[in-house]
C-alpha cells in the first residue's frame, strides 16, 4: 500500500490535517491569521539555508519558521500595529527566502514545489516526518487544551487559575512552526495558511464548543484532503491548491447552514 | 473590602497584581499557598469566532459535575442558560455568569474589578446584593473595585481609595468623616456630584495622607 504514491499523497494530507485543524481553530479565536503566513513565508528561507548547507529541509524549514514566529512574538506590542509589523515580516521573510534561493545553483525548478507543493512526490520519509510531526503537535495541543483555552479566552483569567499565558503562546508558537515545516511538502508555503484557516472557519458556524470546533475542523481538514486528493486525480489539476479549493467549497457550505440556523458568527 | 478611586490610579493594575497577571514593579505580594482566588474581571470580551456555551465557560479550567453547574448559575441567579452561548447573553447575564464561574472555585477571596460596568441601576443592585449573598454562603472575603460610592460606604467593612499611591483607608464611617474623603468626594448629597475633586499632584513615599 505504502508503494502506490496516490495512497502516500492522501496520508501526508490527512496527517497535515489533524494537526493544522485543531491549532487552526486557536489561530483563528486568537486572530493570528497573519500570524500563519508570516511563518510559511519565512519557511522559503529555511528551504534555501538548508538546501545551501545541505542539511534536512524540513529541519531547516522548522528552525526559521521557529525564529520568525519567536521574532513577531517579541516584537508585537512594541509600538508596531500588529498587521503592519506581521506585513513586513511575511514579505520580508518570502523575499529573502527567494533571492536566497537564487544564490543555490540548480535549485530553480524545485522552487514550484515548494512554493506550491509536491504531495505526489511524498515518499516513506517524508511520511514518517509529516506524521511524527503532526501527532507531536495533535499531542501538545490535546495536552495543554485546557490552559491554551484559559489563556485565549483571557490572559488575566488565565493568570488567576494559575496559568502562564507566555508560555501558552510560546506552545502555539512552536505547534505554528512545526505544522508549517510539515505541510511545505503537502500544499507548499503560499497555501498552509489556507490549511490552516479555512477548516477551522468552515467548521465554526456548525459548532457549539470549542472541542467540537476543533473535532469539525479536523474532518473538515481531512475531507478536504481526501476530497481534494481525487480531484487532483480525476481533472488532473494541481494537487495542494484542489486541497484548499475543496476547503473552501465546505466553508460556503457550513456558512450557509450557519445563517439558514441563525447561528452563524 | 472596596477600592476606589479616580480612572488611571491603579485599581485595576493592583487587581492584576493581585491575580499574578503583572508583576509589581517594587514591593511584595504575600499569599497564602492554599490561597484560592475568585476573579471577576472588568472586561472580559469573547471573541465571536470562539463558540463557547455557559455551561463549557464554568469548566474552564476545571472540570465540574452538572450539578455544580446548575446550582452555581441558580445562585448567580441565572438558572437554565447553561445552553446558550456566552456572545448571547445581555449584559447581566454576562456578569452573573462570570461570578458563578468566580464561586464555582469555591474561592477564600473574591475579587471583583469594577463588575457592573454597564449594567443599569437595578441590574447593579441586585447584582450587589448576590455578591452579599455569595459572601455570607462562601464565608469568603471580597475585595471589589467599585465606582459606586453609596454601595461602597454602605456594604463595605474597609475602604482603601487609590490615586497612584494608597490615598487614605479605613473603615467606611472614618473613611467618611475623613478630611481625605470629604476632600474626595465631598459630603452628603453633594458626594455623588463631587467626585475625585482634589489635586493629585504629589506623591506618597510614606503612609500617611498628607492633603
Amino acid at each position: 500500500m505504502f508503494d502506490d504514491f496516490q495512497f502516500r499523497a492522501i496520508l501526508a494530507g490527512v496527517g497535515v490535517a489533524i494537526a493544522a485543524a485543531p491549532l487552526g481553530c486557536f489561530v483563528v479565536w486568537r486572530r493570528m491569521a497573519y500570524f500563519g503566513d508570516a511563518t510559511a513565508n519565512a519557511a522559503i528561507l529555511g528551504v534555501a539555508l538548508s538546501l545551501a548547507l545541505s542539511v534536512s529541509v524540513f529541519a531547516g524549514a522548522l528552525t526559521i519558521a521557529f525564529f520568525m514566529a519567536l521574532t513577531v512574538n517579541a516584537l508585537s506590542g512594541r509600538g508596531f500595529a500588529m498587521d503592519t509589523l506581521l506585513g513586513v515580516m511575511a514579505h520580508l521573510a518570502l523575499a529573502f527566502g527567494l533571492v536566497a534561493v537564487s544564490f543555490i545553483q540548480g535549485v530553480r525548478l524545485d522552487l514550484m514545489a515548494y512554493l506550491f507543493g509536491d504531495i505526489l512526490a511524498v515518499g516513506r520519509v517524508d511520511l514518517a516526518v509529516i506524521w511524527g510531526g503532526a501527532l507531536s503537535v495533535f499531542a501538545l495541543l490535546a495536552w495543554w487544551w485546557t490552559a491554551l483555552l484559559t489563556a485565549t479566552l483571557n490572559p488575566d483569567l488565565a493568570h488567576a487559575s494559575g496559568f502562564n499565558p507566555k508560555r501558552e503562546q510560546l506552545i502555539l508558537t512552536l505547534c505554528l512552526a512545526v505544522v508549517v515545516a510539515v505541510a511545505i511538502k503537502v500544499v507548499g508555503v503560499l497555501l498552509i495558511a489556507a490549511l490552516l484557516i479555512i477548516p477551522a472557519a468552515a467548521a465554526r458556524p456548525i459548532s457549539t464548543s470549542p472541542e467540537r470546533m476543533a473535532a469539525t475542523a479536523g474532518v473538515i481538514g481531512v475531507g478536504s484532503a481526501i476530497g481534494g486528493l481525487h480531484m487532483s486525480l480525476w481533472y488532473d489539476t494541481p494537487a495542494g491548491p484542489s486541497i484548499v479549493c475543496v476547503a473552501t467549497v465546505m466553508f460556503i457550505v457550513t456558512n450557509l447552514i450557519g445563517t439558514a440556523r441563525g447561528i452563524g458568527a | 473590602m472596596a477600592v476606589v478611586g479616580p480612572n488611571g490610579s491603579g485599581k485595576t493594575t493592583l487587581i492584576r497584581a493581585l491575580v499574578g497577571a503583572v508583576q509589581p514593579s517594587s514591593g511584595t505580594i504575600v499569599k497564602d499557598a492554599n490561597l484560592r482566588i475568585g476573579y471577576v474581571p472588568q472586561r472580559l470580551t469573547i471573541d465571536p469566532t470562539l463558540p463557547m456555551t455557559v455551561g463549557r465557560f464554568l469548566n474552564l479550567p476545571t472540570r465540574r459535575s452538572k450539578s455544580e453547574v446548575q446550582d452555581a448559575l441558580e445562585n448567580a441567579g441565572v438558572g437554565g442558560i447553561s445552553k446558550r452561548q456566552m456572545t448571547a447573553l445581555s449584559g447581566g447575564q454576562f456578569q452573573r455568569v462570570l461570578l458563578a464561574r468566580a464561586v464555582l472555585e469555591k474561592p477564600h477571596l473574591l475579587i471583583l474589578d469594577e463588575p457592573t460596568t454597564g449594567l443599569d441601576q437595578p441590574g447593579s443592585a441586585d447584582f450587589y446584593r448576590q455578591i452579599e449573598e455569595v459572601r455570607s454562603n462562601l464565608n469568603c472575603a471580597v475585595l471589589m473595585v467599585s465606582h459606586e460610592l453609596h454601595v461602597v460606604m454602605s456594604a463595605s467593612d474597609r475602604v482603601v481609595c487609590l490615586n497612584g499611591h494608597v490615598c487614605c483607608h479605613g473603615t467606611p464611617d472614618i473613611f467618611a468623616s475623613a478630611p481625605e474623603y470629604r476632600a474626595l468626594f465631598g459630603s452628603g448629597t453633594q458626594g455623588a456630584l463631587a467626585l475625585y475633586r482634589h489635586d493629585h499632584d504629589h506623591h506618597h513615599n510614606h503612609d500617611e495622607c498628607d492633603h
